[in-house]
């Protein structure tokens, strides 16, 4: 079976082409068929199929609601009732929450249907969904030079990637703390939009670092980012940080004219170690935009290099916090054998956690320690404010920023696996806009030399998602970027 | 200028600094909608928000908020309009979250004062350095189970003040009249109910000892004290362990204590080198707490009479004495005891006898105001029969006695004992002229200048009325007759 988009998929659903129940079972076969690729979890087969038929009733009454009958994969970072959320680590194995996020609450509300829980780095650590303790995910894309390497699909939202890539779902949530959505929708030939911090709410999403997570909707098209995105925006008065602003019609948005917007190209974002490919790529979206009526406009961003350590620094700070609770008290998992309550906290997080979870808490424990706090942290917090600051100034100047969204295509598993530096710079171009608050989606929209999928990557104005989207359908157009079907391994 | 300490240092000088932690009245905890009352069956009042369940957020509760600015005003304090709340993080197995969520750097009430009143009736002034709002923990239980502690959450996120003084105390007195008059203005603005014995008021205490006029020494802090009584003796117990220590050469350890009330003793509970390293830094989950101007002079304008107020009014309205409007006042409930019998009664009888005759018969019975078997409004009645002159003020004390043990009123018992004080002149004269017929000796002598009979004269007369003619007719009759 070829696939098809949420948003041409939902067109289905409403001219009754296909019924719910019908698309859920082809679905889940595909679910079946790349269950090799890891990228759920905890499937819900039968939940997904009782779901299917209560949505076919529920549009007979005439009572569809905006993405009715659509079925999605929701990473395993969102807290779904019933249904077990693990993070990705042993520390939540058999954590089965007694609430549901809020993010999940409204597209569950607007009739999508949740094919399962999706694979992930553990607690959205990682860049490369290597990290998780239910294994490896797979990317369904292979190299042309290296057609035996299994190759990563990106990270943290390996698996809601590779479930959209390979059409096990139309549609995934994503959470997204410093190119978690985009940097795996660039690797996996997809489309991931990280929406304006404050604009989806945090309530039930299990933390990483609290002023940088954001969920958003990764997609195999713009359109369907924005069908997806319309459910899970809007303002939660459960989460401090989100923000009361209207929610606009992105779909509406999608087809305003695209004369006159003006484009920022940073020369900071391309760095002389850029391989030729991901450079020629950008060339050629300045290009397609331009083409598409756009002016462009050179912006500088000095604090860029500067951004990366900045997030390592602030992220890991809020980590080391956020992840204190998981201590074998209440939940979660629990050393069975403890000698004191310092002996169970010790071994309990010593063996429930994994090996990058552990550094980056020890990292950002140091940070934030006395005689460090100032150095570290409180100087990280100064720079994030000049990152922001860079923006601000461009944003004069221009509407949406445009730069590659990963420094390489995807690589193989096993690779850059002793050097923690150099996974993280798959994050270089990604985190600038998180540290930001800033809104951004990576398209796909070529191929690298050895014919692996590249992304692009626009960053808007706060709030702006309408404008970030309308940018991404041009290239979009443009790129005519060959999805999965063509490249479908079975 | 102060008061020596009821202990002798021997030339040593307290320095304290009190950090009170109140419980602020409010019917749900800091960052959720749990209910914040005491007690209830452990972890009855947990929401998913206290237990820290994975995506939880905190939403701050601003009726807590509203509570600590009014506080702040009632210490005369500067409110700050931009405050943050922080993180502190420490590992326990009663702290779900891993880390209490606290205020730092930026807490929302800055410097203010505490006026205290010393036993010699002179006031000093206690520096108020800050005061913060922050989520309380939970309760680990360790005996209930042979291998097991048990956890109860349900104080966990429950909201507290923490009030911080300066380093301005000098003596146990100064130390328990600061809190108490911190108890009285929470009570009186409704932040806090201040009920000690069920730790909505708990008191740690940092002291060092100096010689006068020198720098500072090197402080202990001793915690969680939930009585003055308990404060009272942690002071002089510590500050006795410190003079001991230092005049035999040692140094005293900068660390923080424990008071044993039983064996008499301050002990070690961590010392520096152990202590906390909480990593505190802003929490993300919060944004920075802004309030306006026009908030803030809301609250001003509804605030209750305050303590200081009230004192002020009962010497001016009333005309008090200074000791008698702060005896009053130090107990709200006192307080508007004593405003309910004055109206109507002379203001000075009503204090006299709230102070004196009832506070008396209430502290030899144990019972608090707010339990007197003597309601305001049957104590006004009483005064009234006194005021007429329907009874003596002999008379009034034996009823007010009656009514405390019956709770009767004093009407009914007057009536019903025949206790009403014979003023009928008449009457009164055959008394006295029977007296005066049976002790011609006596009269004889007063007659010859012995007036210090006349005393005699009129108990005699007393007590053969029953102790019911009012004296002052049997006075100036018995003047006439002799």
């Amino acid at each position: 079976m070829k696939t098809f988009s949420l948003a041409n998929a939902r067109d289905l659903l409403v001219n009754k082409e296909i019924s719910a129940l019908e698309l859920i079972e082809a679905t889940l076969e595909r679910c079946s068929r790349f269950a090799h690729l890891n990228a759920l979890i905890t499937p819900t087969p039968e939940q997904a199929l009782a779901a299917a038929k209560v949505s076919d009733a529920r549009r007979a009454k005439g009572k569809a609601g905006l993405m009715e009958g659509l079925p999605i994969a929701i990473k395993d970072m969102f807290c779904t009732e019933g249904i077990r959320t693990t993070a990705g680590s042993k520390m939540l194995e058999n954590f089965v929450p007694t609430y549901e996020s809020t993010v999940t609450t409204k597209l569950k509300i607007a009739g999508s249907i949740s094919v399962g829980k999706a694979n992930q780095d553990e607690f959205a650590m990682g860049s490369a969904n290597n990290t998780s303790y239910y294994g490896n995910c797979i990317n369904p894309w292979t190299s042309s030079t290296r057609s035996e390497a299994q190759l990563v699909p990106g990270g943290s939202s390996g698996g809601s990637a590779v479930a959209v890539a390979a059409g096990m779902a139309l549609g995934a949530t994503g959470t997204d703390t410093g190119g978690s959505i985009r940097q795996p929708a660039s690797f996996c030939g997809i489309t991931g939009l990280k929406p304006t911090y404050g604009r989806c709410s945090r309530w039930g999403i299990i933390a990483f670092a609290s002023s940088l997570d954001q969920a958003g909707p990764m997609t195999q098209d713009v359109c369907s980012a924005a069908l997806m995105l319309q459910a899970m925006a809007g303002y939660d008065a459960k989460d401090s940080t989100s923000i009361d602003i209207d929610v606009p019609n992105y779909a509406a948005a999608l087809n305003q004219s695209f004369k006159g917007l003006r484009i920022g190209i940073a020369e900071q974002y391309q760095p002389n170690t850029l391989p030729d490919d991901i450079r020629a790529l950008h060339q050629q979206g300045q290009d397609w935009l331009k083409a598409a009526g756009a002016e462009i406009v050179p912006i500088s961003m000095p604090y860029t290099d500067y951004a990366l350590p900045t997030y390592y620094i602030v992220g890991l700070a809020e980590c080391s916090s956020n992840l204190s609770r998981y201590d074998g008290v209440r939940y979660g998992y629990r050393t069975p054998d403890a000698s004191s309550l310092d002996d169970m906290y010790m071994r309990t997080r010593a063996e429930g956690f994994g090996s990058e979870v552990r550094r980056r808490v020890l990292l950002g424990t140091y940070v934030l320690s006395a005689g460090y706090y100032d150095a570290y942290y409180l100087r990280a917090q100064k720079v994030r404010t000049l990152i922001a600051q860079d923006f601000h100034h461009a944003f004069r100047k221009c509407d949406l920023i445009l730069t590659s969204t990963t420094p390489s295509a995807a690589f193989a598993h096993g690779e850059k696996m002793d050097d923690p530096i150099s996974m993280y710079l798959n994050d270089v171009f990604t985190v600038p806009a998180s540290l930001s608050g800033l809104p951004a989606i990576s398209i796909p929209a070529g191929l690298s030399a050895d014919h692996l999928p590249l992304g692009l990557q626009l960053i808007g104005k706060p709030f702006d998602e309408a404008t970030v989207l309308r940018g991404g359908k041009v290239l979009e157009d443009a790129a005519k970027f060959t999805y999965l079907s063509e490249n479908d391994h079975e | 200028m102060s008061k020596i300490t009821d202990i002798d240092l021997g030339g040593w000088e307290m320095v304290i600094g009190l950090e009170v932690h109140a419980q602020v009245s409010s019917a749900s905890k800091l960052f959720s909608g749990a209910s914040a009352a005491f007690g209830g069956k452990p972890n009855n009042h947990v929401s998913i928000v206290d237990a820290a369940m994975p995506g939880m957020l905190p939403i701050l509760n601003e009726a807590a908020l509203r509570c600590a600015v009014q506080t702040g005003l009632a210490l005369k304090a500067k409110i700050n309009t931009y405050s943050v709340f922080a993180r502190k993080n420490y590992f326990y197995a009663d702290l779900p979250q891993g880390y209490q969520i606290s205020q730092y750097e930026f807490p929302i009430v800055g410097e203010g004062t505490i006026e205290i009143t010393l036993d010699d009736g002179s006031t000093r002034t206690i520096g108020i350095e800050r005061l913060h709002l922050e989520q309380d923990a939970g309760k680990s239980m360790h005996d209930q189970h042979p291998q097991y502690s048990f956890i109860d959450l349900n104080r966990s996120g429950v909201p507290l003040m923490e009030i911080v003084s300066k380093p301005d105390v000098r003596s146990a007195f100064e130390a328990t009249a600061y809190v108490r008059k911190l108890a009285n203005i929470l009570d009186y603005i409704g932040a806090c109910d201040v009920n000690m014995s069920q730790g909505s008021l708990r008191t740690d205490i940092n002291l060092s000892l100096r010689r006068p006029g020198a720098e500072f020494g090197t402080r202990t802090e001793t915690k969680n004290l939930n009585s003055l009584k308990a404060i009272r003796q942690a002071i002089e117990v510590e500050a006795w362990r410190q003079k001991v220590v230092l005049e035999s050469g040692g140094t005293i350890d900068q660390e923080t204590r424990l008071f044993d009330p039983v064996k008499f003793e301050t002990r070690s509970l961590r010392s520096k080198e152990d202590a906390h390293d909480y990593r505190y830094f802003p929490d993300p989950d919060l944004l920075p707490v802004v309030i306006s101007e026009d908030w803030i002079a809301k609250i001003q304008s509804s605030l209750p009479e305050l303590p200081d107020q009230k004192i002020a009014r009962f010497q001016q309205e009333f005309g008090l004495s200074a000791y008698d409007a702060d005896v009053l006042v130090a107990d709200q409930a006192a307080a508007n005891f004593f405003e309910v019998v004055c109206a109507s009664t002379t203001p000075k009888i009503a204090a006299n006898w709230v102070i004196v005759e009832l506070f008396g018969r209430l502290n030899k019975t144990d019972l608090s105001i707010s339990d007197s078997p003597v309601s305001a409004q049957g104590l006004a009645e009483l005064l009234a029969l006194l005021e007429k002159d329907t009874i003596s003020g002999r008379t009034a004390k034996d009823v007010l006695d009656t009514m405390f043990s019956t709770g009767k009123s004093a009407t009914e018992i007057v009536k019903k004992q025949g206790l009403e004080q014979v003023s009928d002149t008449s009457a009164i004269g055959a008394i006295i002229d029977e007296v005066i017929a049976s002790n011609p000796g006596q009269v004889q002598q007063f007659r010859d200048g012995n007036e210090r009979l006349l005393g005699w004269f009129v108990g005699q007369v007393m007590r053969q009325s029953g102790g019911k003619a009012n004296p002052s007719i049997v006075n100036q009759l018995l003047k006439q007759n002799l």
